[in-house]
């Protein structure tokens, strides 16, 4: 089992509906984000292109932060997803810095927080908040080991990308083209 | 053209605009932990030479600091964790990946060792000392018994302190400044350079004083020597490497870095300390207050700078510089 996210940036319209779903299913205190849309430009006036994202935590098969995390705090779950478990991590910081996507951030009660997928939502069968809720379906969540699987056709038939793969961290979430 | 912005606002504290996880916590600690990491060294690589009579401030008298500086840097990392009830953990498990995790527990080792080493020459230090429970005295002259074993364990643990604290911040492969396995043998020898420097300080001894110029300029030359090759490394590198030298070359860090670190930490005590050598009268202070100086900025300066460079999402940094 491996899960992992698709957005269609051809579908993305930047609402930002996954922005506050999330933040209202993890309670996500104010003045954080756990997700948030980017929109790039890119060429000259008039032959303009516009890409818009909706990013959060990659949860990346050579994750950085689980590796520099002196305590075990950051680790992968089931399916690959990077979860801090929040009784181990002593708020050193390192995992944030360790961060290419800068997708970590310090919660107010002290720990280190950031996307989830929605674990627990996936764990009863439902959708990340975000997936479920994108008025334009551009998001799928599914697994990658599964080859019937939404995402695994999506990402067989579709071009794609990830972010910053010179990184070198492996991302699992793709942006179809 | 290329132009990119987060449309649903991203300001998370200590991460946006650019990243400032670690403040001034961090850059203490590192610049405490080269300082002590050159001072045991120091004083154990002269201990085993037989130097006790010569050089009395590196082998008896800077030890004695170095408890309390670790006390200082210890609390400082203390203090930069946010979830501090919990900092237990770290010694729970020993992570093999996790540089942080490594220092820990040479700080776990060093720190006692450190206090050891500074006991066996309080005496030699304070002749009326009386350590008034006799268990410690006994204790004391019973380890003394094997100083030669600790000047080793000193030797080693010294150099891995020293090393630590650069590769702690060069194994950040999302930080392009801090991605450079030179910063490991940088900080090792800026740590030794300020630990010399702080054994000229303290030095009442016309020999010791002379040797240890010697040994400071020399380390001065090297940090120069590393800190080109640094440079060079990431003007050869790719354009995120570029981007954070550059940072350096005109950029945001540029004055601070050259004038408070290259010019009055190195080149200027450098050339103090050769004119020294020469036999021009010059207090000894200057120099070896100008390299502490130095060190300390060059710690501050690199851990800020790390922080500032980046792989994506450049465009936030609009919003300082």
């Amino acid at each position: 089992m491996r899960y992992a996210m698709a957005i269609d940036t051809k579908r993305c319209v930047g609402c930002a509906d996954c922005v506050v779903a999330c933040q209202t299913e993890n309670n996500v205190p104010e003045g954080f984000c756990r997700d948030w849309i980017v929109e790039e430009t890119i060429g000259a006036f008039p032959e303009l292109q516009l890409e818009i994202r909706s990013e959060r935590c990659n949860h990346c098969d050579d994750s950085p932060c689980v590796r520099c995390c002196p305590t075990g705090a950051s680790h992968y779950e089931e399916g690959g997803v990077v979860l801090v478990n929040h009784d181990e991590c002593i708020g050193c910081k390192a995992c944030i810095a360790s961060c290419p996507y800068d997708a970590r951030f310090v919660h107010p009660e002290g720990y280190v927080d950031k996307c989830t997928f929605c674990i627990h939502r996936v764990r009863e069968g439902k959708n990340p908040a975000c997936v479920e809720v994108c008025p334009t379906h551009a998001m799928i969540f599914g697994d990658l080991d599964d080859r019937n699987s939404e995402i695994s056709k999506a990402l067989r038939t579709r071009k794609h990308k990830t972010l910053i793969p010179e990184a070198g961290t492996d991302p699992h979430v793709f942006y179809l083209l | 053209m290329n132009e990119i912005a987060i449309t649903s606002g991203r300001m998370n504290q200590g991460v946006d605009p650019v990243l400032h996880a670690w403040t001034w916590e961090i850059p203490l600690y590192l610049y405490l932990g080269g300082l002590v990491a050159g001072i045991l060294f120091f004083s154990a690589f002269f201990y085993l030479r037989h130097r006790e009579n010569v050089f009395p401030a590196a082998i008896k008298i800077a030890p004695l600091f170095t408890p309390f500086m670790l006390a200082i840097g210890l609390l400082a990392l203390f203090l930069d964790l946010t979830h501090k009830l919990y900092f237990w953990r770290l010694y729970t498990t020993i992570r093999w990946e996790s540089p942080m995790s490594w220092g820990a527990w040479t700080l776990m080792i060093i720190f006692p060792l450190s206090i050891i080493w500074s006991a066996f020459w309080v005496k030699d230090v304070f002749p009326r000392w009386d350590w008034k429970i006799p268990f410690v005295e006994k204790s004391i002259d019973f380890l003394a018994r094997y100083k030669a074993y600790f000047a080793w364990a000193l030797i080693a643990f010294s150099a891995i302190l020293g090393m630590y604290t650069g590769i702690l911040l060069s194994a950040f492969n999302a930080r392009p400044f801090w991605n450079t396995s030179i910063l490991g043998p940088l900080f090792l020898v800026s740590g030794l350079s300020t630990g010399a420097a702080f054994i000229l300080l303290i030095s009442r001894s016309e020999q010791e004083r002379h040797r240890f110029s010697q040994i400071d300029t020399f380390l001065i030359g090297t940090e120069i020597f590393l800190i080109i090759h640094l440079f060079m490394g990431f003007l050869a590198s790719t354009s995120v490497h570029i981007h954070a030298a550059e940072m350096f070359l005109g950029g945001p860090y540029t004055a601070v870095f050259w004038t408070l670190v290259v010019g009055l930490g190195l080149l200027v005590p450098m050339f103090i300390e050769i004119m020294e050598l020469r036999g021009v009268k010059v207090p000894v202070v200057i120099p070896a207050v100008l390299v502490l100086f130095g060190g300390l900025m060059l710690r501050f300066i690199v851990v800020d700078a790390g922080q500032s460079s980046r792989w994506l999402y450049k465009f936030m940094e609009q919003l300082i510089f």
